[in-house]
């Protein structure tokens, strides 16, 4: 096990799911800042991939863009594979990939509810499966499963993401235990209102309901994930830290 | 080719595997159980994929569930592997 970086840690490389805008995109220059070499994955936004590559590498830092959709099945070991090939092991696991398609549950279709459960938990199950296998035998592995306020807490018309999230939580502690003593951490971070597209519309009447009198920015939440992935939080594992502005307090 | 597998080739490829775990060499031997060489579920898992890497031979977990001693072990795996 070689320790070219210095930091304490095996070399290798994150990969951050959706990663071409948003929260993606703010962790995964906050982990390219704190030297690893980053997969930007995105499904769709080639162009967003591509420029969020260019502003880590003008900064100095190592990136390469990683095409995926991240509820297909076979994405994870293409992904994983690509970044191998290229960095060496995947040390650090961002599961930020997610999706909204909101409405009361009396009138939601299948097809909303399999989306967002898709997209939100089982894809972060098969890229946590994947990257685990890889985890274990170096001895040294960070998960981080973005969550959200929502699904500890309700919001009528989210029923889809409010199940996903909350079950990436009850998935976040369970294989946090699993692997605790291969030096594998597993958290997940859970941002209340943030400031992205994802959140667009949300009428502003809620933020007055956040203590902070503020919406929080991507680079609040890429801020947590940076902590969790870095070597003096490897004691921290199977816990969510809450990044809202004091709305769930 | 699978058939090539021989015995002493898996019993290498998972002693060596079991001692990175944490067992001393001197405590792996057929008859030693799993349990009191302190390998778990997790540790097992890990062999498995060693063994798969080695050998091309899936151990699924209800297969690795059944396996009580070393021993056992090295028979499944050699069975699968020229089978």
């Amino acid at each position: 096990m070689s320790d070219a970086s210095g930091n304490g840690h095996p070399d290798g490389c994150a990969l951050v799911t959706g990663a071409s805008r948003g929260i993606g995109e703010a962790i995964a220059t906050a982990l390219a800042a704190d030297g690893w070499p980053v997969g930007v994955n995105f499904r769709s936004d080639e162009q967003g991939a591509d420029r969020v590559v260019a502003a880590i590498e003008a900064a100095g830092g190592t990136a390469v863009a990683a095409p995926g959709d991240v509820t297909d099945p076979a994405t994870a070991d293409a992904l994983f594979t690509q970044l191998e090939e290229r960095f060496g092991p995947v040390l650090v696991l961002v599961n930020n990939a997610g999706t909204r398609a909101d409405g009361l549950t009396v009138q939601m279709e299948d097809d909303a509810w399999d989306l967002v459960v898709q997209t939100n938990l089982s894809a972060a199950f098969r890229l946590t499966r994947r990257a685990v296998r890889t985890m274990t035998r170096q001895r040294f592995g960070r998960i981080i499963n973005i969550a959200s306020i929502v699904g500890p807490k309700a919001n009528a018309g989210q029923a889809n993401y409010a199940a996903a999230k909350a079950g990436l939580i009850g998935f976040t502690r369970t294989v946090a235990v699993e692997v605790a003593r291969r030096g594998v951490t597993v958290n997940a971070v859970a941002p209340g209102l943030v400031d992205t597209e994802l959140t667009e519309g949300i009428p502003s009447k809620f933020l007055e309901a956040v203590p902070a009198r503020r919406a929080g920015t991507p680079e609040d939440v890429a801020a947590c994930v940076r902590f969790l992935a870095s070597d003096p939080a490897g004691y921290v594992t199977g816990t969510t830290l809450t990044v809202d502005g004091g709305l769930s307090a | 080719m699978a058939t090539t597998v021989t015995a002493d080739q898996v019993e290498k490829v998972v002693y060596d595997a079991l001692a990175e775990i944490g067992p001393s060499r001197d405590q792996l031997n057929r008859e030693a159980t799993f349990e009191e060489l302190d390998v778990d579920s997790l540790d097992l898992a890990e062999v498995s994929q060693v063994v798969e890497e080695e050998f091309g031979v899936t151990l699924k977990g209800d297969d690795v569930e059944k396996l009580k001693t070393v021993g056992d072990a090295l028979d499944l795996i050699l069975q699968r592997a020229t089978s």
